[in-house]
């Protein structure tokens, strides 16, 4: 998230003509900048683990993709086999992934329009308000915000359970069980995400308009601009990358909610209603030993997410910031 | 302060957006309240159907199935174990990296970069599978190195990028100063440049924090036979019963491990929004 901040140039490197006069003489040469393989050394342990445990994964991830992997290639029982693309021409030829495909595409954005909105109305509304009700907000916020996924799911179901839940009562919708019908379920679940979701966007825009000079929003309001034409023509553009950062963000945390879903809809609905694509892999893999199947729709997330990383490069490339 | 100036302009305005604040603020709050509150419920209560927002006869009899029951003890152990290993060794080993990346300059140092900007998109609940392989190879099956391991590799990318603007802040002269005075490199990097990122490694730790102690899917896939291992998520589910949910339970399950996560928050809450805010403002 703080990606877009960091994006700038590294202090221009001094190198040994610094200050060779004022070296002491146990030092012959200024050490600050004649790296070596100081760098290197410092880097081991981060490249180690992330080699390891993430590159090396991802591969593997490709390989199990191409072969013939089911619990009895796992069990040693039967050699593995090369598939090509079979296991793609299984899956794409599935009408049940389309309709998880779109599934999740389409929960996905809805949860990012929702979190974006919402996160940025209440910003807005932070900056002005007095201390006390500001302090209320961001308190319920960050609250939401620290809740564990697991314990938002089952605290979300309870509150929406048919029987004992005080929401049914208040809307006096008796026994409607709201995890029986598709759309039900998912709009349980786009709550529950949005509460848990909102308030990183909040308390980030919310520090990004305080960084915005005093003078600008004023003479923009002494000028008779609404709120909403302030909020579009002056404070929206000032604060594009921090917005680019947080619609990313939420991109890549809605694209992959798994525990909401999980939880929520025990493991992906009636007959699978409401399945995304980390759950269908998982559930694939794990619960039908199929892990090529489940490896292959891993490979189909990472190359959309590969392609939104891409997009919020160019992004930001073309603010010219630097590396 | 920002606004302060103008909004004295209109002040019914600020009032309904005030109030709107405080609405907005008690329906957020509102379903954490119901998590304590459904916890310290008596039974009885809680399998009503007339739920009221209030109780009476407040009874830690769900808290008692809790900890009885499960072995849930041990498995908050096993919890925290996992979280603060990672937290630690990750701002450790991120600080390193970062310290590389920002105070030295050499080859391939824009390419490292894009990689960890890159390795943060990637989805790790997709990588399940293969580490599943990889933990059985290496016999980390059924053990908390398991969790440890993934968890802390996948902090790592973030906590650097986090951390550069950090270790960027220190100023280069101060550098200078230490080894004109005769100091290490190992020595600026521990004494000098350490004690002043630490805050940056708090507001980082949250991060590692959260994603650790909220893990489900590793739990879940790699701790599979052998329940002495598990952790919190686990212990959760069990409550969960196909005829009849222990909602008491999984309340006070819940309350229990939302804990943690809050008194580590509002610990590090001020840092935390400054540690954003001053990132925001570069």
């Amino acid at each position: 998230m703080t990606a877009h901040t960091t994006l700038h140039k590294a202090p221009a490197a001094p190198g040994a003509s610094g200050a060779p006069a004022r070296t002491p003489r146990r030092r012959p040469a200024s050490p600050a900048r004649r790296s070596g393989w100081t760098p290197w050394l410092y880097l081991l342990p981060a490249l180690v683990l992330l080699g390891g445990l993430l590159v090396y994964p991802i591969y593997q991830l490709g390989l199990i993709s191409f072969l013939e992997y089911t619990q009895a290639q796992v069990s040693g029982g039967e050699p593995t086999t090369f598939q090509g693309f079979g296991n793609y021409a299984t899956l794409f030829g599935d009408s049940q992934f389309w309709q998880v495909l779109l599934a999740t595409v389409l929960f996905a954005t809805a949860c990012v329009l929702a979190t974006l909105f919402v996160g940025c109305a209440l910003a807005v509304l932070l900056t002005r308000i007095r201390a006390l009700p500001r302090l209320a907000l961001m308190m319920a916020a960050l609250g939401a915000w620290a809740t564990p996924a697991i314990t938002g799911s089952t605290v979300w179901v309870f509150l929406f359970d048919p029987d004992f839940g005080p929401v049914n009562r208040v809307l006096g919708l008796g026994d409607f069980s709201w995890t029986y019908g598709r759309y039900s379920a998912f709009a349980l679940v786009l709550l529950e995400v949005l509460w848990c979701s909102f308030p990183f966007v909040m308390v980030t825009v919310y520090a990004g308009i305080r960084a915005i000079p005093t003078e600008v929003l004023e003479a923009a309001s002494l000028d008779g601009a609404s709120q909403w034409r302030i909020w579009r023509s002056v404070m929206a553009p000032m604060l594009r990358p921090i917005l680019i950062v947080v619609t990313i963000q939420s991109v890549i945390w809605d694209f992959k909610v798994f525990t909401q879903i999980y939880v929520m809809t025990n493991g992906g609905g009636i007959a699978g209603q409401n399945l995304v694509l980390n759950v269908y892999a998982y559930q694939k893999a794990f619960a039908s030993s199929q892990y090529s199947l489940g490896s292959a729709i891993g490979v189909v997330m990472l190359v959309i997410l590969l392609a939104v990383t891409l997009v919020y490069l160019r992004l930001v490339r073309r603010q010219g910031e630097e590396l | 302060m920002s606004t302060r100036a103008l909004l004295r302009v209109r002040r019914p305005g600020r009032l309904a957006a005030e109030a709107a604040a405080l609405v907005v603020a008690a329906a957020v709050a509102f379903p954490l309240y119901w998590m304590v509150l459904s916890a310290f419920k008596p039974a009885g209560e809680i399998q009503s159907t007339e739920a009221r927002p209030w109780t009476l006869a407040p009874s830690l009899d769900s808290f008692r199935r809790v900890f009885e029951q499960q072995d849930f003890g041990r498995y908050f152990l096993n919890s925290l174990l996992v979280a603060g290993t990672v937290v630690i060794a990750s701002a450790l080993i991120a600080f390193l990296a970062a310290t590389a990346v920002t105070r030295f300059r050499f080859k391939f140092r824009t390419t490292l970069l894009i990689m960890f900007l890159v390795a943060q998109m990637v989805p790790v609940e997709a990588l399940t599978i293969p580490l599943f392989f990889l933990m059985r190879d290496f016999g980390q099956l059924n053990t908390l190195g398991s969790l440890i391991l993934p968890h802390l590799a996948f902090s790592l990318p973030f906590a650097i990028w986090m951390l550069r603007g950090f270790v960027k802040a220190v100023p280069e002269a101060l550098e200078e100063a230490a080894y004109i005075d005769g100091a290490s490199r190992t020595r600026f990097l521990w004494q000098i440049l350490f004690p002043l990122v630490f805050p940056g490694l708090v507001a980082t730790s949250v991060f590692s924090f959260i994603s650790t102690w909220n893990d489900f899917l590793f739990a879940k896939s790699f701790i599979i036979s052998d329940t002495s291992q598990s952790t919190l998520p686990m212990a959760l589910l069990v409550f969960f019963k196909p005829d009849e949910n222990d909602w008491g339970g999984i309340m006070a399950a819940s309350t229990v491990m939302t804990i943690p996560v809050l008194v580590f928050f509002v610990l590090v809450q001020r840092r935390l929004v400054s540690g954003l805010g001053g990132a925001v403002k570069d």
